[in-house]
């Protein structure tokens, strides 16, 4: 649970302005870092890279503008109502949408030049989007697939779908995966990639409001696990809350606040953050 | 009896089930009275023939070849149209023009513009000539050239069918998932379009197969060389009825075969 704010990277000068930039200088140190590795779970994970954004785009006719930092293991959670250009900003980290101007830098490697199969930013869609032509074995193998062959690319596959308990389900199509089996497949599609990022868009908007709550739980022990920067985007306080470290809230295109949960609770900037909050949750 | 024609067809006022009637009649009539008058007793001899033999032969060879060209320029095609949705209006509409106009063509007309192209004085074809010796016209090339072009459309717009009702995003995520474009197109695009390729394909086939004006115009009728089966059927009406008959009723049988097979594929994407 989400609750030291000494643990949080988010930049206190960044808090109180709404355009604030963070400071891209001291990304390569720090407390943070050294956090990630101490906290359980994420024990496992090597020196993973960290996400600087500082970005601006078009989203019809929205202009979204945004500057944040993510640090590995301390899930940033994007919330905001729709049509502020959550999922458009995702996708343009990801590199499935075009910059207007700005900076994506994962670590010390600059990014936003890069096609998105080279930027090693492993994405869950919000309808998980799996290959509904292949089974769920060659949908977690897809990203080795692309580097080697088939009989490989299954070898490398199989211990992804042991970790996210897909074995049994490894024959089937999506088709025939109910919602959470659909989710885990995706993020073991995207992990078995082995990205320095991962993107979650809404990651439990398509699942039945009865198993949100048990398929919140197993996707933050998966994003604990995965241990590297990690974006969620929701308009749900209460996967904010289970998911992420921090929260920036994005209204019309604008960062409109950012800080810990409990810190935007105690002092909501907007109207929309203030009924967001007051507005029980799934 | 007005009355009960209409409860009988649920709500469709009685002259529209009149007239849908003759429509059919018109169809089908034509279809019944081949298969009746048909010689059925000479049919094996009449099959047999050196000449059927050599006009079937030729047929289903051009239109298997024909039918591959289209596969392999066609799938591309109707990626790059698929594309072009994104492009400004004026280039996009010439595209689909320029896909279009071979489809509502009279066949005759594409085989004169061909030998345009590729006669002996065409814009390509007297390059040819002069410098390498390479006459088309009337050569079973020709024959093929002349399928490609009539079919080529039919194909291209059943694959852009199903590109268009294909979900778009799985090439996303295929993107974020390391796939370069050409691995993405060939490991899901590909496949997500199969359905509407085959059914492309079977349309394409029967429409090389069935193939005249064109082919008549820009390569003739040489016996063994570019006289298909439509040809065949044509000329034999003159000499000898029945042949032409029994020829017409196996291109018939061919279309209806190629239509049970297309059955499940009608709509691509049904399979998805």
């Amino acid at each position: 649970m989400a609750s030291g704010g000494d643990r949080v990277n988010i930049d206190p000068r960044a808090s109180d302005a709404a355009d604030g930039r963070p400071d891209h200088g001291d990304r390569s140190g720090g407390p943070a870092r050294a956090g990630g590795r101490a906290r359980p779970g994420a024990a496992g994970a090597p020196d993973r890279p960290g996400l600087s954004v500082d970005v601006s785009l078009s989203f019809g006719e929205t202009r979204i503008a945004a500057a944040f930092e993510v640090q590995p293991g301390f899930p940033l959670a994007i919330i905001g109502p729709n049509g502020a250009g959550k999922s458009s900003l995702l996708s343009a980290i990801a590199g499935l949408v075009p910059l207007d101007s700005g900076e994506i830098a994962i670590g010390s490697r600059r990014v936003d030049g890069l096609p998105s199969e080279q930027r090693r930013v492993g994405m869950v869609f919000q309808d998980y989007v799996l290959f509904p032509h292949l089974n769920v074995r060659d949908n977690v193998a897809f990203a080795a697939r692309m580097r080697g062959s088939r009989a490989a690319a299954r070898a490398a596959a199989q211990p992804w779908l042991e970790r996210y308990d897909l074995v049994a389900l490894a024959d089937r199509l999506p088709s025939e995966l109910s919602g959470g089996q659909r989710q885990r497949a995706a993020l073991a599609r995207a992990l078995a990639a082995e990205p320095d990022v991962l993107l979650l868009d809404e990651p439990m908007s398509a699942l039945d409001v009865e198993v949100r709550a048990e398929m919140r739980a197993e996707l933050a022990t998966h994003v604990r696990d995965f241990g590297g920067a990690t974006v969620l985007v929701t308009h749900s306080p209460a996967d904010a809350a289970r998911l992420a470290d921090s929260v920036l809230v994005l209204e019309h295109g604008r960062v409109t606040q950012r800080g810990t949960l409990e810190a935007i609770r105690a002092d909501p900037a907007t109207p929309y953050v203030r009924r967001l909050l007051a507005a029980s949750d799934d | 009896m007005a009355r009960a024609a209409a409860r009988s067809t649920g709500r469709l006022a009685w002259p529209v089930t009149a007239i849908a009637v003759v429509a059919l009649a018109v169809l089908v009539l034509p279809l019944v009275a081949l298969v009746v008058r048909a010689p059925w007793a000479d049919l094996p001899e009449l099959l047999a023939s050196s000449a059927v033999l050599d006009a079937l032969v030729l047929s289903f060879t051009t239109a298997i070849v024909a039918t591959a060209i289209c596969l392999v320029l066609g799938i591309p095609l109707a990626a790059l149209i698929a594309h072009a949705e994104a492009w400004p209006t004026v280039p996009r509409r010439l595209l689909r023009a320029a896909v279009t106009v071979p489809l509502v063509l009279p066949p005759v007309v594409g085989g004169i513009a061909l030998l345009m192209l590729l006669g002996r004085r065409g814009l390509i074809g007297h390059w040819l000539d002069e410098t390498f010796g390479i006459t088309i016209p009337f050569t079973t090339g020709a024959v093929v050239i002349a399928q490609v072009f009539v079919a080529l459309p039919f194909l291209v717009f059943a694959v852009e069918g199903a590109l268009r009702s294909s979900d778009r995003r799985t090439e996303l995520a295929a993107a974020t998932l390391g796939a370069s474009r050409w691995q993405v197109f060939r490991h899901v695009t590909l496949p997500l379009v199969a359905p509407g390729v085959a059914a492309g394909g079977v349309l394409c086939f029967t429409r090389a197969l069935g193939e005249f004006g064109a082919t008549i115009t820009f390569a003739g009728s040489l016996p063994g060389t570019t006289r298909t089966l439509p040809i065949a059927s044509y000329l034999a009406m003159q000499t000898d009825p029945d042949e032409a008959v029994a020829l017409a009723l196996l291109l018939l049988a061919v279309s209806v075969l190629v239509l049970l097979t297309l059955r499940d594929r009608w709509l691509p994407g049904a399979t998805a």
